[in-house]
């Protein structure tokens, strides 16, 4: 599949000038008025080379990124400056000169393959389409083209993959198969939008190897956008650091991540410790689960087999694993949302009801739960202090003043001031979301706080406030958390006994620091070794040393 | 808070005219020339200034009629609206809500009463019944109530499902708290829709089954019956069969320009501050 290279196709591949991009906002109570979301950025691609751009959400990557092919996601405009693609500014084409352009010289791989594709049509159609509307090759050249790509990209029976539909391939699949689909075309250039980002850690690894592989046999250009900048250094050969649609670095990989010139990049890559001492488990736990099994569909699916672990008052345990290794159905187990079939769950000395209807409002209080995303966890429909206000109305009875007080105070603690109180969810960012959620959970007071996911949707920096955030609060209320991740690097840094889960068992448990010191068993070193770490060269030498298969979700 | 000049032109004609529709409908008696069923001319007689918009089949005036009608009417779809959304909505609420055996045996309910064609059921109804203005809202309520049922048992499955939901159950939040604090308020914007297009549905039920005789009885007058009464003028080139027709038509139009503008204002997410 490599590339001929066309002598009279200048090197230089992409050069965009000046890029200004704005949109039009309608913020509340005032007139609408344009912002401004790129400024007059500049950047220049050679042909086969990968540049990585990288930055918080809302700095532009995204946006910058799509302007490659003349494209503004909703509503955006593109308002100044050039974009040349092979000698030629696109955005003086026209509509058709952009439809010929599109999936022909410049594709894209979005973060969400599982959305992106049309589920209603095979894998292969959908791959080969961008070839056949082009003309680039008749249907039977574009077939053998995607085995082929299928192949290079490890995608189980390359032959017959593509006669499925996308809900028959697993998460980590359909990313591959949607990289063919960018290649298939044999483009020039092609944009990665966050494609490993909603993927396991264990899946994320193979997914990111197939890229490269496919990116450097086949010598296209690439812009990968991504926030981690771990994942870039290992794709990428230059790295452009972007912060509220401007330009605050651009340099080689090696410069950007072992000197980084400014400020804010090194704020990036500076590895996020937070000093947590861990604390020795101690004689009577808070909450303990034993030996709990549960399972879906009348017992048809367990998802739990034998689980114990136990969590003391005001540490932390984290309970890590992949998708599908039955974290969150503890969690459920837990609250009495999926009622165990076996084994008992004692909290504070007294054993629970199993069902969630049979438990008293005290064991519910003591007992509180923040989820992943934020922005559902939340009546869109009521404001902060109703949100905030209705724990301490249901379960301390407080009204009126009293109460407002106490929501105040509530604010003041997640470090957000009074004047949110009559604020809607949907005018809040993403952080100060997951940060109105954990008052929630604080408003009645309680002994243990699950935790489930709570910062995975979040960019590195505003996690790791939050992460802070937390540790500090259980300092101050004696609260215990159960946390449930993927990321080994937040249970790293605030845990203070790991359960390592796979397949619904507890395969690893203990004190942080024993179970994070070799000997390991298979499956923790793989999630171990999958951790991507800023270091070039990194995901040849984890892929060498893997001892087992990731499950592909 | 509201200003006038921000509501948009279509909202603003829908609200007039159904403000001139509900202003006739509460001051009738006063605001009418002549009597419900005082005959004062001969019969379909021309619009002139005593009778403006003519006279109709047994010599009475029109316009007193229609404004009498506009009350009749709009009285009965109101109640039979708001019956059929109460009902239709916390029962479909609470189906979502509750499942198992209620959402099973209410749903099966339902479906029976939707696979009778509506028209139908209500003349037998009616027929049976004693023909009053109590029996039509109850007969027209319970018959929409089914629609609204599927409708707000559906959008409600939805919500129902969402984590703010499974939250408030966490916390141990009663029934009556989820369907009436989590769930309806998500729930109303397809509702508010839907309410423009049942209290449409209501008038022209009630229209329909006043043209057959089983409605509105005279010397009542209500605008379908109107229609029935004048329709064989027509074929005359008398017009006043179509005066009340117009008149179904505009409210329709106007109520649900009304209805459309404050699906706009609801559907906000920001406290209809954006």
């Amino acid at each position: 599949m490599a590339k001929v290279t066309v002598k009279d196709k200048p090197d230089l591949l992409l050069d965009i000038r000046n890029l200004r991009i704005e949109a039009t906002v309608y913020p509340p109570g005032e007139p609408p008025r344009d912002i401004t979301l790129v400024h007059d950025v500049s950047l220049s691609l050679k042909r086969g080379r990968v540049l990585g751009l990288i930055g918080e959400s809302g700095a532009g990557k995204s946006t910058i990124g799509l302007s490659s092919m003349g494209y503004g996601r909703g509503g955006v405009r593109i308002t100044g400056g050039e974009v040349i693609l092979n000698g030629r500014d696109i955005l003086k084409g026209g509509k058709s000169g952009l439809r010929k352009l599109r999936g022909r010289e410049v594709c894209y791989v979005a973060q969400s393959a599982a959305a992106s594709f049309n589920p209603a049509h095979r894998l292969m159609d959908q791959v080969v389409e961008a070839s056949l509307l082009h003309g680039v090759a008749n249907r039977a050249e574009a077939e053998k083209r995607a085995i082929a790509l299928f192949r290079k990209l490890s995608l189980p029976n390359p032959e017959t993959i593509g006669n499925r539909y996308p809900h028959q391939v697993s998460g980590g699949q359909l990313q591959r198969v949607m990289t063919a689909m960018a290649l298939c075309s044999e483009p020039d250039l092609i944009v990665f939008d966050e494609p490993t980002t909603a993927l396991d850690v264990t899946t994320q690894i193979d997914v990111l190897a197939a890229i490269k592989d496919a990116i450097r046999d086949t010598h296209v250009a690439a812009l990968y956008i991504t926030h981690d900048l771990a994942v870039v250094a290992q794709v990428s050969d230059e790295i452009m650091v972007l912060r509220h649609g401007r330009l605050v670095e651009w340099g080689g990989t090696r410069q950007i991540i072992k000197e980084p010139r400014q400020e804010y990049t090194n704020a990036l890559v500076s590895v996020h410790e937070i000093t947590h001492q861990e604390q020795k488990p101690g004689t009577n736990p808070a909450l303990s689960v034993k030996n709990v099994t549960a399972s879906y569909g009348g017992g048809r699916v367990k998802v739990l087999k034998n689980v114990s672990v136990d969590i003391y008052p005001g540490q932390t345990l984290a309970v890590v694993g992949e998708s599908g290794s039955g974290k969150s159905t503890l969690a459920r187990a837990i609250t009495g949302l999926l009622p165990p079939e076996q084994g008992s769950v004692t909290f504070g000395g007294r054993k629970l009801a199993n069902r969630l209807a049979d438990r008293p409002k005290e064991d519910l209080r003591q007992l509180q739960m923040i989820y992943q995303m934020a922005d559902v966890a939340m009546n869109p429909r009521q404001t902060v202090g109703t949100i905030i206000g209705r724990p301490l109305e249901f379960y301390f009875g407080l009204r009126g003043a009293e109460r407002d007080r106490r929501v105040a105070e509530l604010l003041d603690k997640i470090e957000m001031g009074k004047g949110f109180i009559d604020r809607y969810p949907a005018e809040l960012s993403g952080g100060q979301k997951q940060r109105v959620c954990i008052a929630r959970s604080l408003a009645a007071k309680p002994k243990l706080i699950i935790c489930d996911e709570v910062t995975s949707a979040l960019d590195p920096l505003v996690a790791n406030g939050i992460l802070k955030l937390l540790l500090e609060l259980q300092k101050e209320e004696e609260v215990a958390y159960l946390f449930i991740t993927h990321d080994l690097a937040t249970v790293k840094s605030i845990a203070d006994s790991i359960a390592v889960m796979y397949r619904g068992e507890v395969v690893r448990y203990g004190p942080k620091s024993q179970v994070l010191t070799p000997p390991f068993d298979a499956y923790t070193d793989l999630l171990l070794s999958s951790v991507p770490e800023m270091e070039i060269g990194w995901l040849e030498k984890a892929i060498k040393g893997r001892r087992m298969e990731s499950a592909g979700n | 808070m509201l200003d006038i000049r921000k509501i948009p032109l279509g909202a603003l004609i829908g609200l007039i005219l159904t403000s001139l529709f509900l202003i006739a409908a509460i001051f009738a008696p006063w605001i009418a020339p002549y009597g419900l069923g005082e005959i004062v001319g001969s019969v379909w007689e021309p619009p002139s200034s005593t009778f403006l918009l003519g006279t109709d089949n047994l010599g009475r005036d029109l316009l007193s009629r229609m404004i009498y009608g506009a009350r009749t009417t709009i009285f009965i779809a109101v109640l039979a609206t708001a019956l059929s959304f109460i009902l239709g909505s916390v029962l479909g609420f609470a189906a979502a809500v509750i499942g198992g055996w209620f959402d099973t045996l209410t749903s099966r309910f339902v479906d029976l009463m939707m696979a009778i064609p509506t028209l139908i059921f209500a003349l037998v109804v009616l027929s049976v019944l004693p023909s009053n203005v109590v029996t039509l809202i109850l007969v027209m309520g319970l018959l929409d109530a089914t629609r609204v049922y599927r409708l707000s048992r559906a959008v409600a499955v939805d919500i129902n499902v969402m984590d703010f939901v499974e939250a408030a159950k966490l916390r141990g939040e009663g029934e009556v708290w989820i369907i009436f604090r989590e769930i309806l308020p998500n729930a109303l914007s397809p509702l508010v829709s839907e309410l423009g297009l049942r209290f449409i549905y209501a008038v022209l039920f009630l229209s329909a089954l006043s043209f057959l005789g089983l409605g509105v009885q005279p010397p009542e007058a209500d605008w379908g019956g109107m229609v029935k009464e004048n329709k064989d003028g027509i074929v005359f080139g008398i017009p006043a069969a179509l005066i009340p027709a117009a008149a179904i038509a505009a409210l329709a139009i106007s109520v649900n320009l009304v209805a459309d503008w404050i699906l706009n204002r609801t559907t906000s997410l920001k406290g209809g501050r954006g």
